[in-house]
């Protein structure tokens, strides 16, 4: 197996996921619109005082982030193993753990890139000052990929199961604490002047460390439910 | 010995820590006993009616 | 085949392994018993109480047996999974999917008797505590892991898959306690953690042992009883089940 042909399976499976969401693109807006939602209805259920708000915003605008990736981590898998083009996948020459990792890059394009880009408006609605938003958005681009990682061992694990969906949360959450504890974190002191290069750090080798795993765990999850 | 149970005013979080515990052992050790004889019963009959 | 020693290889057959499985359950659960009572003297009768927490600090011998017990579980149900996945060695998957729902009750109990303890320590009930958050965390885990072994209807399958997520959760469970831990000392700089002595009296450490000790037995007791029950059902059309219940009444 030459490189090339390595890098045009992958590219080649990541340009037509990516083109099957672009067809499908009100269902991939809707874990968005649901983010959009769910952090809109905080300043509701408590009280819209602005200190208020602005100590309450990292948490918020990331638990709402871990639940709207829940939400777009159902259909990662779900399509292609309804039309049985997983399974053709599974028996392609190539190696699986690669081709899992161009659907989860495609996956993160669709769902985790837009959630960075609408963040700062949702921060400018719980009240996040400018010298918040930026480590927002530092945090969201560390944090959302380790979400797509970690999330497709759920998928591959849940694929194909009645209710997957709701017992994909229970497996999946958990192992996202880490994230949201230190991209909460992160997002708050830095509002209070202090240095978040450590949390930074934290979640840049988390995602490091998801990358070399994740699509391993995946690819063997995927062989073990297609069977 | 009413001292031991009085357990110097705590007595409440010693004993119910104490005794919740025992529950839960005792079901856990409860569970798979009746399981296995639940199992065992079942496929004795299965077995004599397949032979009838 | 040769890389696994002969008598696991014989052990590994179902029918050796309900044998072994039950003799040894029952000399586990006798000296768990005994060491039990032991313990219970030991903790209850035999040992001074806390110089600043008084008779409450008694908690302390279930307490952290069985958060010790939660975590050891959990590692080795994902040891026996991963055997048991990698070797196609059922009474290892057996085993691995017993230990979930003992491991699941040990948490409890950490869970429940650490709440108690911090009532009269802390005045409340619930606090984000460290060690209190981490198994709360671990009892998820646990509870995700029975979920999916019951969602998924074919056993050698159910067995595959959970191995994969024990193992994830193995990777994981390091970094989540370390999160928790330093989120933590960030927001609660104020509660000493209660685990945190700089060092424990002898004769509180005696009872505390005993009992982490008793505890182990007692798990290897309860957890064979359930993998002798998974063994039973899975091989339930075999001869010799068959043979082992011919007497039995209906």
């Amino acid at each position: 197996m030459s490189g090339a042909n390595l890098g045009t399976a992958f590219v080649s499976l990541l340009r037509r996921d990516l083109m099957l969401a672009y067809r499908h693109r009100a269902q991939m807006l809707n874990p968005l619109l649901f983010f959009v939602i769910v952090v809109s209805l905080f300043p509701l259920g408590l009280d819209p005082e602005p200190e208020l708000l602005h100590a309450i915003a990292p948490g918020v605008i990331w638990v709402a982030a871990l639940l709207a990736a829940m939400l777009s981590l159902d259909n990662m898998f779900r399509s292609d193993f309804d039309d049985g083009s997983l399974e053709q996948l599974l028996i392609t020459p190539h190696p699986l753990p690669l081709l899992v990792l161009a659907k989860i890059v495609a996956h993160w394009l669709v769902s985790g890139l837009p959630l960075l880009l609408l963040a700062p408006l949702l921060g400018m609605l719980l009240n996040l000052g400018s010298e918040n938003l930026l480590p927002l958005m530092a945090t969201l681009a560390l944090g959302t990929p380790v979400l797509s990682l970690i999330g497709s061992i759920g998928v591959a694990l849940t694929v194909g199961l009645r209710g997957g969906g709701v017992l994909l949360s229970l497996l999946i959450l958990p192992l996202f604490i880490p994230v949201l504890i230190f991209a909460a974190n992160a997002v708050g002191n830095a509002g209070a002047g202090m240095d978040i290069t450590g949390q930074l750090a934290f979640l840049g080798s988390l995602l490091a460390l998801a990358f070399a795993l994740a699509p391993l765990a995946t690819a063997a999850a995927l062989r073990i439910s297609l069977n | 010995m009413s001292e031991f149970f009085h357990m110097g005013g705590y007595a409440f979080y010693v004993w119910s820590s104490y005794s919740l515990a025992a529950v839960l052992l005792l079901v856990s050790w409860i569970q798979p006993r009746l399981r296995e004889k639940r199992l065992r019963r079942d496929i004795a009959r299965r077995l004599r009616r397949s032979k009838r | 085949m040769s890389i696994i020693p002969n008598w696991l290889h014989r052990l590994s057959s179902p029918r050796n392994f309900y044998r072994f499985a039950g003799t040894v359950s029952d000399w586990c659960g006798w000296i768990a018993l005994v060491l039990i009572a032991i313990g219970l003297y030991y903790g209850l009768v035999n040992s001074p109480p806390d110089y600043q927490q008084g008779d409450s600090a008694r908690i302390m011998y279930i307490h952290v047996p069985a958060a010790w017990m939660s975590m050891f579980v959990y590692m080795v149900m994902a040891g026996a999974a991963a055997v048991g996945m990698i070797w196609r060695i059922k009474a290892a998957s057996a085993f691995a999917n017993a230990s979930a729902p003992v491991g699941a009750m040990f948490t409890a109990m950490a869970l429940a008797t650490g709440m108690l303890w911090g009532k009269p320590m802390w005045g409340t009930y619930w606090v984000w505590d460290a060690r209190l958050t981490s198994e709360l965390i671990l009892l998820f885990l646990y509870l995700g892991y029975m979920a999916l072994q019951s969602a998924i209807e074919d056993r050698d399958t159910a067995a595959r898959a959970t191995a994969i997520l024990a193992l994830v959760g193995v990777v994981n469970i390091p970094i989540i306690h370390y999160s928790v831990e330093w989120w933590n000392t960030l927001h609660q700089g104020a509660t000493v953690s209660k685990m945190d002595k700089p060092s424990i009296h002898i004769s509180m450490l005696i009872p505390l042992l005993i009992m982490a000790l008793a505890f182990k037995f007692y798990y290897f007791s309860n957890v064979l009883r359930r993998a002798r029950c998974e063994v039973l059902e899975r091989e339930k059309d075999k001869s010799w089940v068959q043979e082992l219940v011919r007497g039995e009444q209906p």
